[in-house]
């Protein structure tokens, strides 16, 4: 008798479609964040296998900050453009012309002000559900997330109500101006996603990889020197072999001193890491509840 | 770089072989979010920076020693109460396998979240306090694990520290369990006696339960046998979006037509003869399309694309179904409910109901009975179900389901109901005995 096994990729793979073609069967105008980023390479290689040979039934949507690694906008639009995808790009810098985002005095990070970008990107396609490549295991906030997650017509989350998923049966009805976001990777962890990356062989930005780079020690952290992080007095200053273990922007993404050169490096140092991957990023040290209050206003 | 020179090390384990989803329930001060903390600290699945969190969340409390609970709960308002207000999913692997934690509250007003997280699970650890031994809300929680269908069972009996390890007592709890156990239906059941708190029998065997020659906690988990907990039985695909590539000028796609789904049941085989639902026409599988290849089957629970022999009228909704075993077919059932909404249901309330990939409206003409959860006795013709109740109630769709009893299928014979207007999610439903089976077009096999 034959044997029907799936192992755990197998078993989040098949998890992961049935939410994309969800998605697909559910909402008038669905959109699929995608940043260039290791999860959202994932979830673009998974839209493949739900969608194809098909077109991919939405477009890509990304919020530039305008405090990008280069690499990753460079990889960004090559992959769109691989898969023929369509991709629309809405920047921090433009909002905060308009008047969309306003700048606290002296505030730098660009973190908070994606947040009424991306939430004018949705009114201005009218899409109704955003997919986006967050994991439960990434924070203590996001572990309380559902599949298919509710957000008001403020885009706000309200952790107390959220709607029960019970099964594999996600309830998408939403009320004009209400908005869906999705997260088909929610039971993934960060070494699932590198396992998934050497299992189907997927191309990552070069950042992730061991690189040589000039670092500021700030808060802990080693920083990435460039035009936005110019090292202070008496800080401290050195050229390291690092790679980036999660990229948010160029002024908050510590990098880690790596030797890794390929994905099975990575899962190697990943598998015996001692240190969560969020742990490299400044914006969610601020506070031990910093996640929550951003996903409330609207976050994704 | 001299980096392209250091060969790869070997991987530090090699990947895990499959998933057990399972969660834990207890009443408010039963030390659940402590024993998965205590599982994720022993397991040596924490990081530094977690460490170093609880630490400091340690000492604004000032109670001295960690709080392993701190690690689960997650919102700024648990944290201030002490309390889990809503499912907390955690994530850890060994090297034997990986583990998906749903952590649910156990407040009598959660039962709606307990059920959220059981409802996916493979097991299901009721915590038990040994001081008190078993209370309603334990009875409920065995109640819900067998309602719907958890296979495996673990009641944990904790704080034995605290009642001098005493084997008697864990004998009497065990008792109080197996009293009503039988009329639960479930047939894996393994208890063992441990402190969540200081880690016996978690991770470790303690050293206070020479009388225990039991399992610890993970060890348990990492060996439970859940391979066969998949419905391999009749074939159901429900079709979830239909893949029409529009390309064209490409002639290889052009009349591709594909029905895409999970299958919810059984195996599919290249050449299979398949009944479409609605419809009921008979034709064959001509292809089984993956992103990987064309496969010759596929199985429960896999995610596929199927090309049919014939052009036939499918959509979203529909069903692509073996023509042995058929399912329940039909605008009225019965089905057992847990109400998860302050509005009450009344009889001639109208929802809508999705079922697989499909939603329609339905009626609820009558309410058959009401569970009470302290006796697990039902109580005939309630006039409604408040929030957390669970009961038999009687429906009718506007267009015919087709579906499995629960006890036969759980991803075919379950739904939810939805309350029109405000969208919310009001109740899960688990199907009774279908009255009426499929019968397809030129069936030989009509009743």
């Amino acid at each position: 008798m034959p044997s029907y096994h799936l192992d755990h990729l197998q078993h989040l793979e098949t998890e992961a479609i049935h939410i994309l073609r969800e998605v697909a069967g559910e909402f008038e105008r669905p959109a699929l964040l995608f940043s260039g980023g290791k999860d959202s390479i994932c979830l673009l290689r998974l839209a493949e296998k739900a969608f194809r040979p098909s077109e991919l039934p939405l477009p890509l949507l990304n919020v530039d900050t305008g405090h990008h690694f280069p690499e990753l906008n460079e990889f960004r639009d090559r992959r769109a453009a691989q898969l023929c995808a369509r991709l629309i790009v809405r920047t921090v810098e433009d909002a905060i012309a308009r008047g969309i985002a306003l700048p606290a005095p002296g505030e730098v990070s660009r973190n908070r002000l994606q947040i009424p970008a991306l939430l004018a990107a949705i009114e201005e396609f009218r899409f109704d559900c955003c997919i986006g490549g967050a994991r439960r295991d990434e924070e203590k906030a996001r572990a309380k997330e559902r599949f298919f997650s509710f957000r008001d017509a403020f885009g706000q989350w309200d952790p107390k109500n959220q709607r029960p998923e019970i099964w594999n049966l996600y309830n998408a009805r939403l009320n004009p101006a209400e908005n869906m976001r999705v997260f088909p990777l929610s039971n993934w962890t960060e070494l699932d996603v590198w396992e998934y990356i050497r299992r189907e062989r997927l191309e990552v930005p070069s950042i992730y990889f061991s690189h040589a780079r000039r670092c500021v020690r700030r808060g802990g952290q080693w920083l990435p020197v460039n035009d936005l992080v110019p090292p202070r007095p008496a800080e401290e200053v050195r050229d390291l072999v690092v790679r980036v273990r999660t990229i948010g922007d160029i002024i908050s993404t510590g990098c880690v001193e790596s030797r890794a050169a390929t994905v099975d490096d990575i899962i190697a140092e990943i598998a015996a890491a001692r240190v969560t991957e969020r742990g490299s990023r400044a914006d969610d040290r601020a506070s031990e509840a910093a996640m929550e209050d951003r996903k409330k206003a609207g976050y994704f | 770089m001299d980096t392209q020179k250091n060969p790869a090390p070997v991987t530090a384990r090699p990947p895990p072989v499959d998933i057990l989803r399972f969660n834990t329930c207890g009443s408010v001060d039963d030390g659940k979010s402590t024993l998965i903390g205590r599982l994720l600290y022993d397991s040596k699945s924490l990081m530094e920076d977690q460490i170093e969190a609880l630490e400091r969340s340690a000492d604004l409390t000032g109670g001295g020693g960690i709080n392993l609970a701190n690690l689960t709960d997650g919102l700024r308002a648990e944290r201030e109460q002490g309390i889990t207000i809503d499912v907390a999913y955690r994530y850890f692997a060994t090297p034997r396998r990986k583990f998906i934690i749903a952590d649910t509250p156990g407040h009598v007003q959660y039962t709606r979240n307990m059920v959220t997280g059981a409802s996916t699970a493979n097991l299901s650890i009721v915590l038990v306090d040994a001081r008190a031994g078993v209370i309603e809300q334990s009875r409920r929680h065995t109640a819900i694990a067998a309602l719907l269908r958890i296979p495996h069972l673990v009641v944990a009996v904790n704080k034995m520290d605290l009642v001098g390890w005493s084997e008697e007592r864990f004998r009497e709890i065990r008792a109080q369990f197996e009293e009503f156990l039988p009329r639960l239906g479930i047939q894996d059941v393994t208890f063992i006696p441990m402190s969540a708190l200081n880690g016996d029998n978690v991770v470790d065997a303690s050293p206070h339960t020479p009388w225990y020659r039991g399992p610890t906690l993970l060890g348990h988990l990492e060996t439970v046998h859940v391979a066969s907990d998949w419905n391999l039985g009749g074939l159901r695909l429900p079709v979830q979006w239909v893949n029409r590539p529009n390309r064209p000028r490409d002639a290889a796609w052009h009349d591709f037509r594909g029905y895409s789904g999970q299958i919810a049941g059984g195996v599919l085989h290249r050449g299979q003869e398949v009944v479409t639902l609605p419809s009921g026409v008979i034709t064959r599988v001509k292809e089984i399309w993956t992103y990987d290849g064309s496969v010759e089957e596929a199985f429960c629970p896999q995610s596929v694309t199927v090309v049919l022999e014939h052009d036939v009228d499918l959509g979203r909704g529909g069903m692509v179904v073996g023509r042995d075993q058929p399912p329940g077919a039909g605008c009225d059932l019965t089905a057992r409910v847990c109400w998860m909404h302050p509005r009450v249901l009344q009889a001639g309330r109208r929802f809508l109901l999705k079922h697989t990939a499909q939603t329609v409206p339905v009626v609820v003409p009558e309410l058959l009975s009401r569970l009470d959860l302290a006796t697990l006795e039902p109580a005939s013709a309630p006039s409604a179900l408040a929030m957390n109740d669970i009961g038999e109630i009687r429906l009718r769709t506007a267009q015919p389901l087709f579906f499995d009893a629960y006890t036969r299928n759980r991803l075919t014979g379950s739904f939810i109901l939805i309350e029109p207007g405000t969208n919310a999610t009001v109740a899960a439903g688990l199907c009774g005995e279908p009255r009426e089976f499929v019968r397809p077009e030129g069936a030989e096999y009509a009743i």
